[in-house]
Protein backbone atom coordinates (compact mmCIF):
# COMPACT_ATOMS: atom_id res chain seq x y z
CA UNK A 1 0.00 0.00 0.00
CA UNK A 2 2.55 2.11 1.44
CA UNK A 3 4.76 1.68 -1.84
CA UNK A 4 1.56 1.79 -4.33
CA UNK A 5 0.44 5.41 -3.26
CA UNK A 6 4.17 6.40 -3.35
CA UNK A 7 4.71 5.18 -6.69
CA UNK A 8 1.11 6.70 -7.39
CA UNK A 9 2.79 9.74 -6.19
CA UNK A 10 5.71 9.73 -8.51
CA UNK A 11 3.78 8.97 -11.49
CA UNK A 12 1.86 11.76 -11.13
CA UNK A 13 4.45 14.13 -10.27
CA UNK A 14 6.15 12.60 -14.22
CA UNK A 15 3.25 12.90 -15.72
CA UNK A 16 2.55 16.54 -14.86
CA UNK A 17 6.10 17.17 -16.21
CA UNK A 18 5.70 15.87 -19.21
CA UNK A 19 1.89 17.59 -19.66
CA UNK A 20 4.51 21.20 -19.02
CA UNK A 21 6.31 20.08 -22.23
CA UNK A 22 3.70 17.87 -24.07
CA UNK A 23 0.76 20.88 -24.43
CA UNK A 24 3.56 23.24 -26.32
CA UNK A 25 4.76 20.46 -28.09
CA UNK A 26 0.50 19.33 -28.82
CA UNK A 27 -0.43 23.26 -29.31
CA UNK A 28 2.52 23.83 -31.98
CA UNK A 29 1.86 20.79 -33.92
CA UNK A 30 -1.55 21.79 -34.04
CA UNK A 31 -0.75 25.07 -35.41
CA UNK A 32 2.03 24.13 -37.66
CA UNK A 33 1.55 20.83 -38.40
CA UNK A 34 5.27 19.68 -37.27
CA UNK A 35 6.59 18.13 -34.82
CA UNK A 36 9.08 20.28 -33.06
CA UNK A 37 12.07 18.05 -32.80
CA UNK A 38 13.80 20.97 -30.65
CA UNK A 39 11.20 21.41 -28.05
CA UNK A 40 13.00 18.72 -25.66
CA UNK A 41 16.40 21.52 -26.38
CA UNK A 42 13.51 23.91 -24.31
CA UNK A 43 13.23 22.25 -21.78
CA UNK A 44 17.41 21.40 -21.63
CA UNK A 45 18.64 24.91 -21.94
CA UNK A 46 15.85 26.20 -19.40
CA UNK A 47 17.35 23.91 -16.94
CA UNK A 48 20.63 24.66 -17.55
CA UNK A 49 19.82 28.71 -17.29
CA UNK A 50 18.07 27.78 -14.48
CA UNK A 51 21.70 25.93 -13.10
CA UNK A 52 23.33 29.58 -13.37
CA UNK A 53 20.48 31.34 -12.06
CA UNK A 54 20.57 29.57 -9.07
CA UNK A 55 24.61 29.64 -8.60
CA UNK A 56 24.78 33.38 -9.10
CA UNK A 57 21.33 34.57 -7.31
CA UNK A 58 21.21 31.13 -4.94
CA UNK A 59 17.40 31.41 -5.41
CA UNK A 60 15.18 28.46 -7.13
CA UNK A 61 12.60 30.66 -7.41
CA UNK A 62 14.68 33.32 -9.41
CA UNK A 63 15.53 30.32 -11.85
CA UNK A 64 11.82 29.36 -11.97
CA UNK A 65 11.10 33.03 -13.21
CA UNK A 66 13.77 33.84 -14.71
CA UNK A 67 15.37 31.27 -17.13
CA UNK A 68 11.94 30.96 -19.43
CA UNK A 69 12.33 34.04 -20.55
CA UNK A 70 15.78 33.92 -22.41
CA UNK A 71 14.34 30.38 -24.03
CA UNK A 72 11.00 32.29 -24.95
CA UNK A 73 13.38 34.84 -26.60
CA UNK A 74 15.45 32.52 -28.52
CA UNK A 75 12.57 30.14 -29.30
CA UNK A 76 10.99 33.59 -30.88
CA UNK A 77 14.26 34.02 -32.98
CA UNK A 78 13.87 30.43 -34.34
CA UNK A 79 10.16 31.15 -35.79
CA UNK A 80 10.85 34.52 -37.13
CA UNK A 81 14.58 33.72 -38.37
CA UNK A 82 14.19 30.07 -40.05
CA UNK A 83 11.19 28.30 -39.42
CA UNK A 84 8.60 31.13 -40.94
CA UNK A 85 10.69 30.94 -44.21
CA UNK A 86 9.68 27.35 -44.66
CA UNK A 87 6.22 27.33 -44.03
CA UNK A 88 5.24 26.94 -47.56
CA UNK A 89 7.53 24.47 -48.55
CA UNK A 90 7.75 20.43 -47.39
CA UNK A 91 6.75 19.70 -43.93
CA UNK A 92 9.86 17.38 -44.31
CA UNK A 93 12.20 20.39 -44.30
CA UNK A 94 10.21 22.00 -40.97
CA UNK A 95 11.13 18.30 -38.84
CA UNK A 96 14.71 18.06 -40.23
CA UNK A 97 15.12 21.92 -39.63
CA UNK A 98 14.02 21.34 -35.81
CA UNK A 99 16.14 17.95 -35.64
CA UNK A 100 19.59 19.98 -36.84
CA UNK A 101 18.76 22.81 -34.29
CA UNK A 102 17.94 20.08 -31.60
CA UNK A 103 21.81 19.21 -32.32
CA UNK A 104 23.06 22.68 -31.81
CA UNK A 105 21.33 23.07 -28.82
CA UNK A 106 23.37 20.19 -27.61
CA UNK A 107 26.31 21.91 -28.68
CA UNK A 108 25.89 24.99 -26.99
CA UNK A 109 25.28 23.59 -23.90
CA UNK A 110 28.27 21.29 -23.54
CA UNK A 111 29.94 24.40 -24.90
CA UNK A 112 28.64 26.47 -21.95
CA UNK A 113 28.57 24.48 -19.25
CA UNK A 114 30.28 20.80 -20.09
CA UNK A 115 29.01 17.56 -20.37
CA UNK A 116 28.63 16.78 -16.60
CA UNK A 117 25.40 16.08 -14.77
CA UNK A 118 24.94 18.94 -12.36
CA UNK A 119 21.90 18.50 -9.62
CA UNK A 120 19.35 21.27 -8.95
CA UNK A 121 19.06 21.59 -5.23
CA UNK A 122 14.95 22.09 -4.41
CA UNK A 123 14.11 25.00 -2.83
CA UNK A 124 15.07 25.17 0.75
CA UNK A 125 11.57 25.88 1.80
CA UNK A 126 10.17 22.54 0.29
CA UNK A 127 13.00 19.68 1.20
CA UNK A 128 10.92 18.22 3.48
CA UNK A 129 8.54 15.43 4.18
CA UNK A 130 5.03 15.15 4.93
CA UNK A 131 3.53 12.67 6.89
CA UNK A 132 0.03 11.18 5.29
CA UNK A 133 -1.87 8.45 4.36
CA UNK A 134 1.11 5.80 6.09
CA UNK A 135 3.85 7.32 4.05
CA UNK A 136 6.09 10.50 3.61
CA UNK A 137 5.89 12.19 0.79
CA UNK A 138 8.80 14.69 -0.49
CA UNK A 139 7.33 18.16 -0.09
CA UNK A 140 8.92 19.38 -3.33
CA UNK A 141 7.13 16.83 -5.10
CA UNK A 142 3.70 17.52 -3.73
CA UNK A 143 4.54 20.78 -4.60
CA UNK A 144 4.93 20.07 -7.88
CA UNK A 145 1.51 18.15 -8.64
CA UNK A 146 -0.46 21.19 -7.41
CA UNK A 147 2.09 23.47 -9.97
CA UNK A 148 1.38 21.25 -12.64
CA UNK A 149 -2.40 20.78 -12.15
CA UNK A 150 -2.57 25.08 -11.84
CA UNK A 151 -0.64 25.29 -14.89
CA UNK A 152 -2.71 22.65 -16.76
CA UNK A 153 -6.37 24.49 -15.22
CA UNK A 154 -4.62 27.94 -16.23
CA UNK A 155 -3.80 26.56 -19.45
CA UNK A 156 -7.21 24.96 -20.36
CA UNK A 157 -8.65 28.52 -19.12
CA UNK A 158 -6.62 30.29 -21.89
CA UNK A 159 -7.41 28.72 -24.67
CA UNK A 160 -10.89 27.23 -24.21
CA UNK A 161 -12.83 30.53 -22.59
CA UNK A 162 -10.69 33.48 -23.81
CA UNK A 163 -10.60 34.88 -27.58
CA UNK A 164 -6.56 34.71 -27.62
CA UNK A 165 -7.38 30.86 -27.44
CA UNK A 166 -10.17 30.91 -29.56
CA UNK A 167 -7.88 31.84 -32.06
CA UNK A 168 -4.94 29.66 -31.48
CA UNK A 169 -8.01 27.00 -31.24
CA UNK A 170 -9.36 28.61 -35.42
CA UNK A 171 -5.85 28.30 -36.21
CA UNK A 172 -5.50 24.64 -35.46
CA UNK A 173 -8.52 23.76 -37.32
CA UNK A 174 -7.84 25.81 -40.40
CA UNK A 175 -4.73 28.13 -40.74
CA UNK A 176 -6.11 29.25 -43.80
CA UNK A 177 -9.24 30.51 -43.30
CA UNK A 178 -8.01 32.03 -40.31
CA UNK A 179 -5.62 34.23 -42.31
CA UNK A 180 -8.51 35.02 -44.75
CA UNK A 181 -10.69 35.79 -42.56
CA UNK A 182 -8.09 38.57 -41.01
CA UNK A 183 -6.13 36.91 -38.17
CA UNK A 184 -2.71 37.66 -38.27
CA UNK A 185 -1.29 33.48 -37.58
CA UNK A 186 2.08 34.55 -38.28
CA UNK A 187 2.00 36.71 -34.99
CA UNK A 188 0.06 33.69 -33.21
CA UNK A 189 2.46 31.08 -34.46
CA UNK A 190 5.45 33.18 -32.52
CA UNK A 191 3.27 33.70 -29.82
CA UNK A 192 2.67 29.91 -29.53
CA UNK A 193 5.69 28.75 -30.57
CA UNK A 194 7.63 30.93 -27.54
CA UNK A 195 5.04 30.54 -25.29
CA UNK A 196 5.36 26.59 -25.33
CA UNK A 197 9.19 26.49 -25.60
CA UNK A 198 8.77 28.80 -22.26
CA UNK A 199 6.76 26.07 -20.22
CA UNK A 200 9.30 23.78 -21.90
CA UNK A 201 12.23 25.98 -20.25
CA UNK A 202 9.79 26.40 -17.17
CA UNK A 203 9.42 22.47 -16.85
CA UNK A 204 13.41 22.03 -16.97
CA UNK A 205 13.92 23.57 -14.01
CA UNK A 206 11.10 22.16 -11.93
CA UNK A 207 12.28 18.52 -13.49
CA UNK A 208 15.79 19.85 -12.68
CA UNK A 209 15.94 18.79 -8.63
CA UNK A 210 14.10 15.15 -9.82
CA UNK A 211 15.87 14.24 -13.55
CA UNK A 212 19.16 16.21 -13.01
CA UNK A 213 20.65 18.51 -15.49
CA UNK A 214 22.45 17.53 -17.95
CA UNK A 215 22.99 17.23 -22.11
CA UNK A 216 21.13 14.37 -23.24
CA UNK A 217 18.20 15.16 -20.70
CA UNK A 218 16.11 16.82 -23.88
CA UNK A 219 16.04 13.51 -25.80
CA UNK A 220 15.34 11.66 -22.69
CA UNK A 221 12.12 13.96 -22.17
CA UNK A 222 11.00 14.24 -25.80
CA UNK A 223 10.68 10.91 -26.81
CA UNK A 224 7.93 10.42 -24.03
CA UNK A 225 6.47 13.71 -24.82
CA UNK A 226 5.82 12.54 -28.18
CA UNK A 227 4.49 9.59 -27.18
CA UNK A 228 1.91 11.31 -24.93
CA UNK A 229 0.80 13.58 -28.00
CA UNK A 230 0.07 10.66 -30.76
CA UNK A 231 -1.92 8.66 -27.65
CA UNK A 232 -3.74 12.21 -26.70
CA UNK A 233 -4.28 13.68 -29.88
CA UNK A 234 -2.26 16.41 -31.74
CA UNK A 235 -3.21 19.69 -31.32
CA UNK A 236 -5.64 18.90 -28.08
CA UNK A 237 -4.34 20.33 -24.81
CA UNK A 238 -6.72 18.08 -23.18
CA UNK A 239 -5.12 14.89 -24.90
CA UNK A 240 -1.83 16.02 -23.63
CA UNK A 241 -3.30 16.03 -20.23
CA UNK A 242 -4.50 12.79 -20.26
CA UNK A 243 -2.09 11.07 -22.21
CA UNK A 244 0.49 13.03 -20.12
CA UNK A 245 -0.72 11.39 -17.02
CA UNK A 246 -1.24 8.05 -18.57
CA UNK A 247 2.43 7.99 -19.59
CA UNK A 248 4.03 8.98 -16.27
CA UNK A 249 1.86 6.86 -14.01
CA UNK A 250 2.33 3.84 -16.51
CA UNK A 251 6.10 4.34 -16.92
CA UNK A 252 6.33 5.18 -13.15
CA UNK A 253 4.65 1.75 -12.08
CA UNK A 254 6.37 0.02 -14.99
CA UNK A 255 9.78 0.92 -14.24
CA UNK A 256 8.56 -0.38 -10.15
CA UNK A 257 7.21 -3.77 -10.52
CA UNK A 258 8.22 -4.94 -13.90
CA UNK A 259 11.43 -2.63 -14.97
CA UNK A 260 12.61 -5.34 -17.29
CA UNK A 261 9.29 -5.08 -19.50
CA UNK A 262 8.13 -0.72 -18.56
CA UNK A 263 9.56 0.79 -21.98
CA UNK A 264 7.65 -1.98 -23.92
CA UNK A 265 3.83 -1.93 -21.88
CA UNK A 266 4.48 2.09 -23.08
CA UNK A 267 5.01 1.34 -26.60
CA UNK A 268 2.37 -1.28 -26.38
CA UNK A 269 0.02 0.63 -24.74
CA UNK A 270 0.54 3.06 -27.62
CA UNK A 271 -0.24 0.89 -30.15
CA UNK A 272 -3.18 -0.48 -28.74
CA UNK A 273 -4.37 3.33 -28.63
CA UNK A 274 -3.44 4.09 -31.90
CA UNK A 275 -5.38 1.00 -33.58
CA UNK A 276 -8.70 2.19 -31.97
CA UNK A 277 -8.20 5.49 -32.60
CA UNK A 278 -6.01 6.33 -35.13
CA UNK A 279 -5.70 10.29 -34.27
CA UNK A 280 -5.32 9.60 -30.33
CA UNK A 281 -8.07 9.73 -27.80
CA UNK A 282 -9.13 13.42 -28.50
CA UNK A 283 -7.04 14.08 -31.86
CA UNK A 284 -9.08 14.36 -35.15
CA UNK A 285 -8.65 13.79 -38.42
CA UNK A 286 -6.38 16.58 -40.61
CA UNK A 287 -8.62 18.58 -42.40
CA UNK B 1 -13.07 49.83 -55.67
CA UNK B 2 -11.27 46.31 -56.49
CA UNK B 3 -9.80 46.10 -59.92
CA UNK B 4 -7.81 42.98 -61.60
CA UNK B 5 -5.69 43.64 -64.73
CA UNK B 6 -4.28 41.24 -66.45
CA UNK B 7 -3.94 38.65 -63.74
CA UNK B 8 -2.17 35.30 -64.42
CA UNK B 9 -2.21 32.70 -61.43
CA UNK B 10 -0.49 29.55 -60.89
CA UNK B 11 -0.69 26.16 -58.87
CA UNK B 12 2.73 25.09 -59.10
CA UNK B 13 3.69 24.73 -62.02
CA UNK B 14 0.37 25.31 -64.28
CA UNK B 15 -0.81 27.52 -65.48
CA UNK B 16 -4.55 28.42 -64.52
CA UNK B 17 -5.35 32.31 -65.00
CA UNK B 18 -4.59 33.84 -68.08
CA UNK B 19 -4.66 37.20 -67.83
CA UNK B 20 -7.95 37.98 -65.72
CA UNK B 21 -9.10 41.23 -65.63
CA UNK B 22 -12.47 42.44 -63.96
CA UNK B 23 -14.05 45.34 -61.58
CA UNK B 24 -16.13 45.90 -58.50
CA UNK B 25 -17.17 49.43 -57.93
CA UNK B 26 -18.75 50.98 -55.11
CA UNK B 27 -21.72 49.26 -53.82
CA UNK B 28 -21.91 47.50 -56.62
CA UNK B 29 -22.68 43.49 -56.65
CA UNK B 30 -20.94 41.67 -59.41
CA UNK B 31 -21.11 37.75 -60.23
CA UNK B 32 -18.46 35.53 -61.52
CA UNK B 33 -19.60 32.79 -63.85
CA UNK B 34 -18.16 29.82 -65.22
CA UNK B 35 -18.50 26.19 -65.36
CA UNK B 36 -16.30 23.61 -62.82
CA UNK B 37 -12.75 24.25 -62.93
CA UNK B 38 -13.43 27.77 -65.09
CA UNK B 39 -10.85 29.40 -62.62
CA UNK B 40 -13.43 30.99 -60.22
CA UNK B 41 -12.03 30.11 -56.96
CA UNK B 42 -8.43 30.49 -58.31
CA UNK B 43 -9.76 33.84 -58.99
CA UNK B 44 -10.86 34.69 -55.38
CA UNK B 45 -7.98 32.97 -53.89
CA UNK B 46 -5.92 34.86 -56.60
CA UNK B 47 -7.27 38.56 -54.69
CA UNK B 48 -7.14 37.31 -50.96
CA UNK B 49 -3.57 36.83 -51.28
CA UNK B 50 -3.21 32.82 -51.02
CA UNK B 51 -1.71 32.44 -54.01
CA UNK B 52 2.05 33.31 -54.92
CA UNK B 53 1.62 37.11 -56.96
CA UNK B 54 1.78 36.30 -60.55
CA UNK B 55 2.01 38.96 -64.02
CA UNK B 56 -0.59 41.52 -63.56
CA UNK B 57 -2.02 43.81 -60.87
CA UNK B 58 -4.50 43.78 -58.08
CA UNK B 59 -5.90 47.05 -56.68
CA UNK B 60 -7.79 47.19 -53.88
CA UNK B 61 -9.04 51.71 -53.39
CA UNK B 62 -6.15 52.18 -55.38
CA UNK B 63 -3.55 50.12 -53.49
CA UNK B 64 -1.68 47.56 -54.45
CA UNK B 65 -2.66 44.51 -52.97
CA UNK B 66 -0.29 41.80 -54.54
CA UNK B 67 1.58 39.54 -52.46
CA UNK B 68 0.26 40.85 -49.44
CA UNK B 69 -0.53 38.30 -46.62
CA UNK B 70 -4.08 37.46 -46.79
CA UNK B 71 -5.02 38.63 -42.95
CA UNK B 72 -3.75 42.08 -44.83
CA UNK B 73 -5.89 41.84 -47.57
CA UNK B 74 -8.94 41.26 -45.05
CA UNK B 75 -7.93 43.80 -42.88
CA UNK B 76 -8.39 46.66 -45.49
CA UNK B 77 -11.94 45.89 -45.40
CA UNK B 78 -12.48 42.70 -46.75
CA UNK B 79 -14.60 39.74 -46.33
CA UNK B 80 -14.53 36.29 -47.34
CA UNK B 81 -16.63 33.24 -47.46
CA UNK B 82 -14.79 30.20 -48.68
CA UNK B 83 -16.29 28.02 -51.16
CA UNK B 84 -16.21 25.28 -48.38
CA UNK B 85 -17.22 27.65 -45.64
CA UNK B 86 -14.10 27.62 -43.35
CA UNK B 87 -16.21 26.87 -40.37
CA UNK B 88 -13.82 26.46 -37.37
CA UNK B 89 -14.81 23.17 -35.65
CA UNK B 90 -13.07 23.44 -32.89
CA UNK B 91 -15.19 26.47 -31.69
CA UNK B 92 -18.83 27.64 -30.84
CA UNK B 93 -21.05 29.08 -33.57
CA UNK B 94 -20.50 32.50 -30.89
CA UNK B 95 -16.31 31.93 -31.11
CA UNK B 96 -16.77 31.36 -34.70
CA UNK B 97 -18.40 35.27 -35.37
CA UNK B 98 -16.53 36.68 -33.10
CA UNK B 99 -13.21 35.60 -33.01
CA UNK B 100 -11.48 37.53 -36.07
CA UNK B 101 -14.71 40.53 -35.84
CA UNK B 102 -13.84 43.81 -36.23
CA UNK B 103 -15.44 47.47 -36.11
CA UNK B 104 -14.67 47.65 -39.70
CA UNK B 105 -15.43 51.44 -41.09
CA UNK B 106 -18.70 51.99 -39.01
CA UNK B 107 -19.14 49.45 -37.10
CA UNK B 108 -22.58 49.05 -38.30
CA UNK B 109 -22.62 44.94 -38.02
CA UNK B 110 -23.19 43.40 -34.02
CA UNK B 111 -23.64 40.04 -32.99
CA UNK B 112 -26.66 41.19 -32.00
CA UNK B 113 -28.05 42.04 -35.25
CA UNK B 114 -25.92 39.08 -36.98
CA UNK B 115 -28.80 36.67 -34.40
CA UNK B 116 -31.17 38.77 -34.88
CA UNK B 117 -30.82 38.03 -38.43
CA UNK B 118 -29.94 34.65 -37.72
CA UNK B 119 -32.14 33.21 -35.21
CA UNK B 120 -30.97 29.91 -36.37
CA UNK B 121 -27.43 31.00 -35.16
CA UNK B 122 -28.37 32.39 -31.65
CA UNK B 123 -29.92 29.27 -30.83
CA UNK B 124 -26.65 27.11 -32.08
CA UNK B 125 -24.91 29.60 -30.19
CA UNK B 126 -23.11 27.45 -27.75
CA UNK B 127 -22.46 24.43 -30.31
CA UNK B 128 -19.13 23.27 -31.67
CA UNK B 129 -18.91 24.39 -35.23
CA UNK B 130 -18.65 20.66 -36.90
CA UNK B 131 -22.34 20.16 -34.84
CA UNK B 132 -23.69 22.37 -37.89
CA UNK B 133 -25.40 21.20 -40.87
CA UNK B 134 -24.47 22.36 -44.24
CA UNK B 135 -26.86 25.24 -44.51
CA UNK B 136 -25.97 26.69 -40.77
CA UNK B 137 -22.24 26.22 -41.72
CA UNK B 138 -22.85 28.32 -45.10
CA UNK B 139 -24.80 31.05 -42.54
CA UNK B 140 -22.53 31.06 -40.22
CA UNK B 141 -19.89 31.54 -42.68
CA UNK B 142 -21.37 34.39 -44.63
CA UNK B 143 -22.63 36.25 -41.08
CA UNK B 144 -19.16 36.03 -39.79
CA UNK B 145 -17.84 37.91 -42.53
CA UNK B 146 -20.35 40.62 -41.74
CA UNK B 147 -18.87 40.85 -38.93
CA UNK B 148 -15.75 41.66 -40.02
CA UNK B 149 -17.91 44.61 -41.19
CA UNK B 150 -16.13 44.73 -44.71
CA UNK B 151 -16.59 47.34 -47.07
CA UNK B 152 -16.50 44.53 -50.10
CA UNK B 153 -17.82 41.11 -48.97
CA UNK B 154 -16.28 38.24 -51.53
CA UNK B 155 -18.21 35.13 -51.44
CA UNK B 156 -17.07 31.59 -53.48
CA UNK B 157 -20.55 30.35 -54.09
CA UNK B 158 -22.97 30.46 -51.21
CA UNK B 159 -25.54 28.92 -52.57
CA UNK B 160 -24.13 25.27 -53.36
CA UNK B 161 -25.89 22.80 -52.16
CA UNK B 162 -28.51 24.62 -50.52
CA UNK B 163 -32.47 24.30 -49.98
CA UNK B 164 -34.08 27.17 -52.69
CA UNK B 165 -35.35 29.27 -50.01
CA UNK B 166 -32.34 28.94 -47.60
CA UNK B 167 -30.83 30.61 -51.06
CA UNK B 168 -33.65 33.06 -51.13
CA UNK B 169 -32.86 34.43 -47.85
CA UNK B 170 -28.79 34.49 -48.32
CA UNK B 171 -29.52 36.71 -51.50
CA UNK B 172 -31.75 39.27 -49.45
CA UNK B 173 -29.86 39.71 -46.82
CA UNK B 174 -26.47 40.49 -49.70
CA UNK B 175 -29.16 42.35 -51.41
CA UNK B 176 -29.47 44.24 -47.71
CA UNK B 177 -26.00 44.00 -47.30
CA UNK B 178 -25.24 46.24 -50.53
CA UNK B 179 -28.11 48.83 -49.80
CA UNK B 180 -25.88 49.59 -46.52
CA UNK B 181 -22.87 50.71 -48.95
CA UNK B 182 -21.09 47.38 -49.08
CA UNK B 183 -20.15 45.99 -52.66
CA UNK B 184 -20.41 41.93 -53.22
CA UNK B 185 -18.30 40.05 -55.20
CA UNK B 186 -19.85 36.83 -55.65
CA UNK B 187 -19.31 33.42 -57.64
CA UNK B 188 -21.68 31.51 -58.64
CA UNK B 189 -23.01 28.31 -60.73
CA UNK B 190 -26.40 29.09 -60.03
CA UNK B 191 -27.52 31.18 -62.91
CA UNK B 192 -30.16 32.43 -61.90
CA UNK B 193 -29.68 33.70 -58.35
CA UNK B 194 -26.62 35.79 -60.21
CA UNK B 195 -29.22 37.55 -62.49
CA UNK B 196 -31.33 38.44 -59.69
CA UNK B 197 -29.08 40.02 -57.66
CA UNK B 198 -26.03 41.29 -59.36
CA UNK B 199 -25.60 44.44 -61.66
CA UNK B 200 -22.78 43.24 -63.46
CA UNK B 201 -21.20 39.35 -64.47
CA UNK B 202 -18.05 38.42 -65.53
CA UNK B 203 -18.12 34.55 -67.73
CA UNK B 204 -14.49 32.84 -67.05
CA UNK B 205 -13.96 29.83 -69.23
CA UNK B 206 -11.07 28.38 -68.87
CA UNK B 207 -9.31 30.74 -67.27
CA UNK B 208 -9.65 33.97 -69.26
CA UNK B 209 -12.74 36.35 -69.10
CA UNK B 210 -14.88 35.41 -71.92
CA UNK B 211 -17.96 37.57 -71.17
CA UNK B 212 -18.38 40.76 -69.38
CA UNK B 213 -21.39 42.50 -69.51
CA UNK B 214 -24.91 43.86 -67.93
CA UNK B 215 -27.70 41.03 -67.10
CA UNK B 216 -29.84 42.11 -69.87
CA UNK B 217 -26.86 41.27 -72.26
CA UNK B 218 -26.07 38.31 -70.32
CA UNK B 219 -29.13 37.07 -70.81
CA UNK B 220 -29.13 38.00 -74.67
CA UNK B 221 -25.89 36.25 -75.19
CA UNK B 222 -27.27 32.78 -76.25
CA UNK B 223 -23.82 31.73 -76.79
CA UNK B 224 -22.56 32.35 -73.59
CA UNK B 225 -25.33 31.04 -71.67
CA UNK B 226 -24.90 27.79 -73.81
CA UNK B 227 -21.48 27.00 -74.29
CA UNK B 228 -20.21 28.11 -70.47
CA UNK B 229 -23.35 28.28 -68.35
CA UNK B 230 -24.92 25.37 -70.06
CA UNK B 231 -28.21 26.54 -70.18
N1 LIG C 1 -4.51 23.20 -55.58
C1 LIG C 1 -4.56 23.00 -56.91
N2 LIG C 1 -3.50 22.48 -57.57
C2 LIG C 1 -3.50 22.31 -58.90
N3 LIG C 1 -4.55 22.60 -59.69
C3 LIG C 1 -5.65 23.11 -59.11
C4 LIG C 1 -5.71 23.34 -57.69
N4 LIG C 1 -6.91 23.86 -57.41
C5 LIG C 1 -7.57 23.95 -58.57
N5 LIG C 1 -6.82 23.51 -59.60
C6 LIG C 1 -7.20 23.50 -61.01
O1 LIG C 1 -7.39 24.83 -61.42
C7 LIG C 1 -8.49 24.94 -62.29
C8 LIG C 1 -9.44 25.99 -61.80
O2 LIG C 1 -9.95 25.58 -60.54
P1 LIG C 1 -10.94 26.48 -59.69
O3 LIG C 1 -11.07 25.83 -58.36
O4 LIG C 1 -10.52 27.88 -59.74
O5 LIG C 1 -12.30 26.30 -60.50
P2 LIG C 1 -13.74 26.85 -60.18
O6 LIG C 1 -14.13 27.69 -61.33
O7 LIG C 1 -13.77 27.46 -58.84
O8 LIG C 1 -14.59 25.52 -60.19
P3 LIG C 1 -15.81 25.04 -59.26
O9 LIG C 1 -17.03 25.66 -59.80
O10 LIG C 1 -15.82 23.56 -59.42
O11 LIG C 1 -15.51 25.45 -57.87
C9 LIG C 1 -9.10 23.55 -62.38
O12 LIG C 1 -8.68 22.97 -63.59
C10 LIG C 1 -8.53 22.81 -61.21
O13 LIG C 1 -8.34 21.46 -61.53
MG1 LIG D 1 -14.62 26.97 -57.07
Amino acid sequence: MDLFVSQLLNGLVYGLLLFLLASGLSLIFGLMGVVNLAHGSFFMLGAFIGLSVVSYTGSFWWALVLAPIPVAIAAAAIEILLLRHLYKRDKVDMVLLTFGLSFVFTDLVEWGWGKDTFSLSEPASLEESLEFLGGYFPQYRLAIVVFGLAVALLLWLLIEKTRIGAMVRAGIDDTRTAMGIGLNVPLLLTTTFASGAALAGMAGVVAGPILGVYSGVDVEVLIPAFIVIVIGGMGSLKGAFVGSLLIGIADTFGKAYMPEASMFLIYAAMIVILLARPHGLFGQAAS
Amino acid sequence: MLRLENVHAYYGLSHILHGVSLEVGDREIVSLLGRNGAGKTTTLLAIMGFLEPGPGTITYRDRRIGGLAPYRISRMGVGFVPQERGIFGNLTVEENLTVAARRGSNGAWTLKRIYELFPRLRERAAFRGSKLSGGEQQMLSIARALLLNPDLIILDEPSEGLAPLIVQEILDILLNVRAEGVAVLIVEQNLRAALRIADRHYVLSKGKVCFSGTSEQLNADETILKQHLGV
